[in-house]
């Protein structure tokens, strides 16, 4: 025995003899919870995760993230509409996360770097053959690329870009930036036919030897409204207006131009008008501002520059230089009624911009599609009832958008890579979460959203969105400038650290921290915590303190 | 009036998470380092989210940190004592003394002189003990040890009654608020009005080098003062807030959500003081009513059932109020 002091009987012993985990009736576990911005994106992007590299300054590995799912974050980050924006949660603390506006700095960064991603597949090759070279069609290209198999895009115009290129005006998407994002595409391996217009598509998918097709014509026709008019009255339809701006050859508009509708297009129509000389460019609409179906901040720069609105009102009839137009009034259920009280407007041209449809000519022969409501209708995995047949963007779907049209071609193209893998019998299991760009549960369904609640918005400081710069209200007038600049280096950093990491651990050291009985073990930079599970007793502290929502408390088994 | 420490303006946890990826070393906590001392350590039999064995070691982890791990601590009797030290094990990863119920201070103005006749100004003593041990039966040798001006810092964990011994009632005990000795009966329930102690001022009163107090609920700022303490020599006096579940009866996950309350709502003023003069006091940062603080903790239920008792919760506020007055609690943060 050893010697001891006085009266002392036992040896001195730590208290870590004391497995105190045995007190406890709950115990936390960390979790990774979906973001409501990741589950906004119509592509189905990973923000928060692509966020969290950016806050690093690590902006190539942030961009890889974005590239998991999005192929055109330059593009995107100018024409997207941002519903990341609307979910984001910290529009509840301050202003929403500026998302797009980094996406865009992420997107310009890797162009004028030139990054590039290969083929994490090669050789397993299937052949594809995708139809029209839209961002939907060119989605699917490069993420069937990605997944090694040969593309092939018919494309019935001289240029590829779809409605990127046709529609949406060089001041909102420069084409250097188009052509950019789209080469690199291209440069993975895809091959383009241009000129090559599919008119029957059953005869293309029997002759080509393709394995699988994937249809993304989109919606090109321009809807017309019947308007009594006048000989000499000059109509023309939008699209042509924006198709013709594009090849630089102007078309005569006058001084005075009407603009009849609501929509985005409209919006494009005015403010491509302006550019284009004329002295004054009105959109007429039926009914009320809050009702138009053009977004918000489109309407807003199209004010600013100098477009006017005339809400309430109908063209009903159209003469060499002046309108008659009829006020309108909404009734009970929002429908615009007529209140037979009349106006005129001068007016040298009126400019339609009322719907585009989707031409579906081609599939005239395609036995046994659904083609109800003027769309292709597919099942949830992108296949038309025609098998081997994919469908997605404009032509099937009713959220005509860009970014809608890219994420259904990520959706296809893993669906026609599943289908390929297992010999044409099966695609993937419907409503697959891996068709988001979020990590999967290990149980392999969906995480649950990490909403307001879950936050502890005490440790988040206060930190205003920084606002893009618009351009210099003169210049915008007249050229085609882009309207919009981006971030610099500073801002974007600034703007992605004010992501609040919903529901995915971030590092803050807080759950570390704040244990009273040192039960989490820190790992190091990089590879997050652990409970020790011994001495834990369910206190709940960590998960009340985790600033993001990262920790629950689960009941232990009894 | 400044503020106490220096806030990073960081976007995404501004200075109150432990630690973070995105910050520098220096402005992260000592308590967000892998190579903390862990002062108190695993298998200590405080209750489950106990304040006071986190408030400890906060405190004492960043003395080590600041002294170069040179540090003795000595401990009144109360829970901190009792839940670290069941003979024979022992929590502590630091040198440390028990003592009895009143004389911690005493204790370590004996081990201030004992390092001085050695010559060890080096080593630098910590006297700690619940807030019984401080304002009751302990504050004669405290008194004391400020009046000598002896070379030691004294910290109090505030959990506002006598907890180890079953919930009694001590001179910190806030007003209305039930303990096993002021029970929840008769026409003014829980603890009787009067002015308790504020110990913090009786402090500054000695006019000592450093009086501060803080709360668990900011941890860059309880280790900001602790550090500055230990940059003085004298006497000094921390006065923490440490919320107990068991004595509040509030829920264990709430105990840092409490502390933050009580200074948002202005109960607890956090502030600090050089000389008897505050020098600095934390703003508020989103004023709440005192209600959201009482309504957590079942010490209070009788202020809500089976009547609402609007006088009593008043009262509480104006004296929250004048909290707020008094340090100038409101103002850009
Ligand atoms: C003026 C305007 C502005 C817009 N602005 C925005 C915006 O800011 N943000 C946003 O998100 N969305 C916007 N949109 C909507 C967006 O452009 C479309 O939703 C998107 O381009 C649809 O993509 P897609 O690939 O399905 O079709 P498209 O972009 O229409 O591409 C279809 C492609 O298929 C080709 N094609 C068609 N038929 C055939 C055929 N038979 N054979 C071979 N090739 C064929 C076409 O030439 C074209 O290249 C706008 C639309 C318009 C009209
Ligand atoms: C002289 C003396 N009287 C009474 C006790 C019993 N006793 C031990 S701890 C304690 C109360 C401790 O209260 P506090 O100092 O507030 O510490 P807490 O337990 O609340 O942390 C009492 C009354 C004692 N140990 N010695
Ligand atoms: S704060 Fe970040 S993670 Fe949360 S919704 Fe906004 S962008 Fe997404
Ligand atoms: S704070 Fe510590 S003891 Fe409490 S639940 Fe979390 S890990 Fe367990
Ligand atoms: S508290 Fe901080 S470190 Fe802990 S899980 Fe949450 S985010 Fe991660
Ligand atoms: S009674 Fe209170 S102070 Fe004592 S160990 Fe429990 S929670 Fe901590
Ligand atoms: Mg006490």
């Amino acid at each position: 025995m050893m010697e001891r002091p006085f009266a002392i009987t036992l040896e001195v012993g730590s208290s870590r003899a004391n497995k105190t985990g045995s007190w406890r009736t709950q115990r936390p576990v960390y979790v990774d919870r979906l973001p409501p911005c990741n589950d906004a994106c119509p592509a189905g992007e990973n923000i928060q995760g692509w966020l969290y590299r950016a806050e690093e300054g690590d902006y190539e590995g942030a961009w890889r993230v974005l590239m998991e799912d999005n192929p055109m974050p330059a593009v995107m980050g100018r024409v997207c509409y941002h519903n990341c924006e609307t979910a984001c949660n910290r529009a509840n603390l301050d202003e929403a996360v500026g998302i797009n506006a980094v996406e865009r700095f992420l997107g310009d960064r890797a162009l004028t770097s030139g990054w590039r991603v290969g083929v994490d597949r090669p050789g397993r090759a299937g052949r594809v053959l995708v139809i029209g070279a839209g961002p939907s069609g060119l989605s699917a290209a490069y993420h069937l690329r990605r997944r090694g198999h040969a593309v092939t895009i018919y494309e019935a115009s001289t240029a590829s870009g779809g409605m990127m290129r046709f529609g949406i005006p060089a001041y909102r998407l420069p084409r250097n930036v188009l052509d950019g994002e789209i080469q690199r595409i291209v440069d993975m391996g895809v091959e383009i036919e241009f000129g090559h217009k599919v008119r029957d598509l059953m005869i293309e998918m029997e002759g080509g030897g393709y394995d699988a097709v994937y249809l993304a014509t989109g919606a090109e026709i321009a809807r017309n409204a019947y308007i009594p008019a006048g000989d000499s009255a000059r109509i023309l339809d939008a699209l042509s207006l924006l198709r013709s701006a594009e090849g630089m050859t102007y078309p005569q508009l006058g001084r005075s131009v009407v603009v009849y509708g609501g929509g985005n297009t409209a919006m494009d129509a005015a403010r491509t008008a302006k550019r284009l000389g004329a002295s004054e460019a009105i959109v007429v609409y039926r009914r009320t501002r809050d009702r138009m179906p053009a977004h918000d901040l489109e309407v807003e720069e199209a004010l600013e520059e100098g477009i006017k609105m005339r809400w309430l009102s109908t063209i009903k009839k159209a003469d060499a230089e002046k309108l008659l137009l009829e006020k309108m009034e909404l009734d009970a259920t929002g429908f615009p009624q007529p209140t037979g009280e009349f106006e005129e407007l001068e007016a040298d041209c009126v400019v339609l911009a009322v719907g585009e449809e989707a031409d579906l000519s081609l599939l005239q022969n395609v036995p046994g599609l659904d083609m109800s409501g003027g769309i292709v209708h597919v099942d949830s995995t992108m296949m038309t009832s025609y098998p081997g047949l994919f469908a997605g963007g404009d032509i099937s779907q009713a959220e005509r958008t860009v970014t809608a049209a890219i994420g259904n071609g990520k959706k296809a193209a893993r669906h026609i890579d599943l289908w390929l893998k297992s010999g044409g019998m099966q695609a993937g299991l419907p409503g697959d979460p891996s068709d988001k760009g979020y990590h999967q549960a290990p149980s392999g369904e969906r995480h649950r959203i990490a909403g307001w609640g879950d936050l502890n918005t005490w440790y988040y400081s206060d930190a205003p969105a920084t606002v893009r710069l618009k351009l210099d209200m003169v210049r915008r007038q007249s050229t085609f400038d882009e309207v919009v600049l981006g971030l610099d280096e500073n801002n974007a950093l600034f703007e992605a650290r004010r992501c609040l990491s919903c529901g995915n651990c971030f590092e803050c050291d807080n759950c570390y921290g704040v244990c009273p009985d040192n039960a989490v073990v820190k790992l190091g930079p990089g590879m997050r915590y652990e409970f020790d599970y011994d001495y834990c007793k369910g206190c709940g502290i960590c998960a009340s303190e985790c600033p993001c929502g990262a920790i629950e408390m689960v009941l232990e088994e009894t | 009036m400044a503020v106490a420490y220096r806030q990073v303006k960081f976007y995404q946890t501004g200075s109150f998470a432990v630690g973070g990826r995105l910050l520098d070393t220096p402005e992260r906590t000592v308590q967000s380092g892998m190579t903390r001392t862990n002062a108190l350590t695993l298998g200590h039999r405080a209750c489950q989210g106990c304040g006071e064995a986190l408030g400890a070691r906060y405190v004492l982890d960043a003395a080590m940190h600041a002294t170069g791990n040179k540090v003795i601590a000595a401990n009144a009797t109360g829970c901190l004592e009792v839940f670290t030290t069941p003979y024979p094990e022992t929590s502590w990863q630091v040198p440390w003394l028990h003592s009895v119920f009143g004389n911690a201070a005493a204790v370590g103005s004996g081990i201030a002189a004992a390092l001085r006749a050695k010559g060890r100004t080096d080593i630098r003593v910590v006297a700690q003990a619940g807030d019984g041990g401080t304002v009751d039966i302990g504050i004669g040798c405290l008194s004391g040890m400020f009046e000598r001006n002896d070379d030691v810092l004294f910290v109090c964990y505030d959990n506002e009654a006598y907890m180890n011994t079953g919930v009694q009632r001590s001179g910190s005990t806030p007003p209305a608020a039930r303990t096993a000795t002021t029970e929840a009966v008769g026409d003014e329930p829980g603890n009787p009005w009067g002015q308790g102690k504020d110990m913090p001022r009786i402090a500054m009163a000695h006019e000592i080098p450093y009086v501060a107090t803080a709360t668990v609920a900011e941890l860059h700022d309880l280790e900001y003062k602790v550090e500055k303490a230990m940059e003085y020599r004298g006497a000094r006096y921390i006065h923490i807030l440490v919320p107990c579940p068991l004595g509040w009866g509030s829920e264990p996950a709430d105990t840092i959500r409490l502390a933050r309350l009580a200074k948002e709502t202005g109960i607890f003023p956090v502030f600090e003081a050089e000389k008897g003069e505050v020098i600095a006091a934390s703003k508020i940062r989103s004023k709440v009513p005192v209600e959201d603080y009482l309504s957590l903790q079942r010490r209070y239920a009788h202020l809500f059932k089976p009547a609402r008792r609007d006088d009593v919760i008043g009262a509480i506020q104006d004296s929250a109020d004048r909290n707020i007055r008094r340090f100038g609690l409101l103002g850009e943060v």
